[in-house]
């Protein structure tokens, strides 16, 4: 590993304007500054803030190993940066050249340097590059974090708006499932529907699977201890949306549904409800 | 001792769960129904569990045997107020409890087993 030189920083820190600048106009022209989601004054604050923050890190740290105590404000600094950034909804790419913008200014200041000396040139130049690529590896990781962060966020959030529980008459509730049924799914199906069933006191329950894809055996199974828990709080349930292809593949597979009480759509499913409840549905004259 | 009690109510026995239940009290549950049952001659039996938020598979096993030696003793049982967590549980330790009647809340249950005496 090659630490970057005494030189070097100095030479660093002297240039801070310059380097800032150029590195601020290395990002314009690759119209990384320009985008409308993020103002131009808080790019600025932010090349600003983080050339302070990597000279103070090259003067205190070792430069050859950004994971040590000295770079902890840097490595801060980076997260902060790659959270908002993937917030912001920007890519990988465009966060990552924030930092691999930084080389050229950088190599240009350690070629005018060192136009002496090539061999330290070629030294010091590989200890640059070695910095900023550790850094930029450093961006993208947290980057990838904060994203998968969001889809974490975003699945559990999925999970509890695909489970609406519907009051369709007086006692008579309905659960349209929409997608795949896992058994995690099925687990918080279930409880919400359990829950309601308690908190109305609806003696049928009816669930649709209409939005349902596909029915193996471990849906099957899923759809009869939700049916099963149904009867012993002491209601009914009726599966109702059973499409012709899943009826094929329920009876190809060898699937028991005996005890469950099936119909083709949730009209039928209604109807025979309100016939249990005793309520007919006559036409106004 | 603990006992639970059991309340009798014309022609039907009530039994209202309201302590956390163990191993000996369900035990003791089942000899004291069988008994009462046998001396009112009771033709329906009511179990409230709506008070029952822990089961474990012996308690589960122990509602369906109550639930079936009243029926061979000539008293309909129904199972009522059962917690949705209490399903759940009893689902996934496989204990369906095929034959056991249940319902909603003790008001349903009693029109149950009114409906079910008369018609027999």
């Amino acid at each position: 590993m090659t630490a970057l030189s005494q030189q070097t920083i100095d030479a660093t820190r002297k240039n801070e304007s310059q380097l800032l600048a150029s590195w601020q106009a290395n990002l314009d022209a690759s119209g990384a500054s320009r985008d409308s989601r993020i103002n131009h004054a808080e790019f600025e604050t932010q090349t600003r803030d983080f050339l302070r923050l990597l000279l103070a890190g090259t003067n205190n740290g070792d430069s050859a190993n950004i994971a040590a105590s000295e770079w902890s404000d840097v490595r801060a600094f980076l997260d902060g940066l790659s959270r908002s950034r993937a917030l912001q909804g920007f890519d990988s790419h465009t966060t990552a050249n924030f930092i691999f913008s930084l080389k050229r200014p950088l190599f240009e200041l350690v070629h005018t340097q060192y136009a002496s000396n090539p061999t330290e040139l070629g030294s010091q130049l590989w200890a640059v590059t070695e910095l900023l690529d550790a850094l930029g590896m450093y961006t993208v990781r947290a980057f990838q974090k904060s994203r998968e962060e969001v889809i974490a966020r975003q699945q559990e959030e999925l999970l509890e708006l695909s489970t609406p529980v519907v009051k369709l008459w007086d006692g008579v509730l309905a659960l349209p499932m929409i997608g795949t049924l896992d058994s995690q799914r099925t687990q918080v199906v279930m409880e919400s529907l359990l829950q309601r069933i308690v908190e109305t006191g609806a003696e049928i329950a009816i669930i649709d699977i209409t939005g349902v894809p596909t029915v193996d055996t471990l849906v099957a199974q899923h759809l009869l201890k939700t049916v099963t828990a149904i009867r012993l709080m002491g209601a009914d349930a009726i599966i109702s949306g059973v499409r012709p292809q899943i009826a094929q593949t329920i009876v190809h597979l060898g699937l028991d549904l005996q005890g469950i009480v099936t119909k083709a759509n949730l009209a039928d499913a209604l109807a025979l409800a309100l016939k249990r409840a005793g309520l007919t549905v006559t036409k106004a004259t | 001792m603990e006992r639970i009690p059991i309340l009798r109510m014309g022609d039907f026995l009530l039994v209202t769960i309201q302590v956390d239940m163990h191993d000996e009290l369900a035990m003791t549950l089942q000899d004291d129904l069988s008994d009462r049952i046998s001396k009112t001659s009771a033709r329906g039996v009511l179990i409230d569990i709506s008070a029952l938020d822990m089961v474990d598979s012996f308690i589960g096993r122990m509602i369906g045997t109550i639930s079936g030696l009243s029926r061979i003793m000539d008293a309909q049982t129904v199972v009522v107020g059962m917690q949705p967590a209490v399903a759940i549980t009893l689902v996934e330790l496989g204990l369906t409890l095929p034959g056991v009647i249940t319902a909603l809340n003790v008001e349903r249950g009693m029109s149950l087993l009114r409906e079910r005496v008369q018609s027999e």
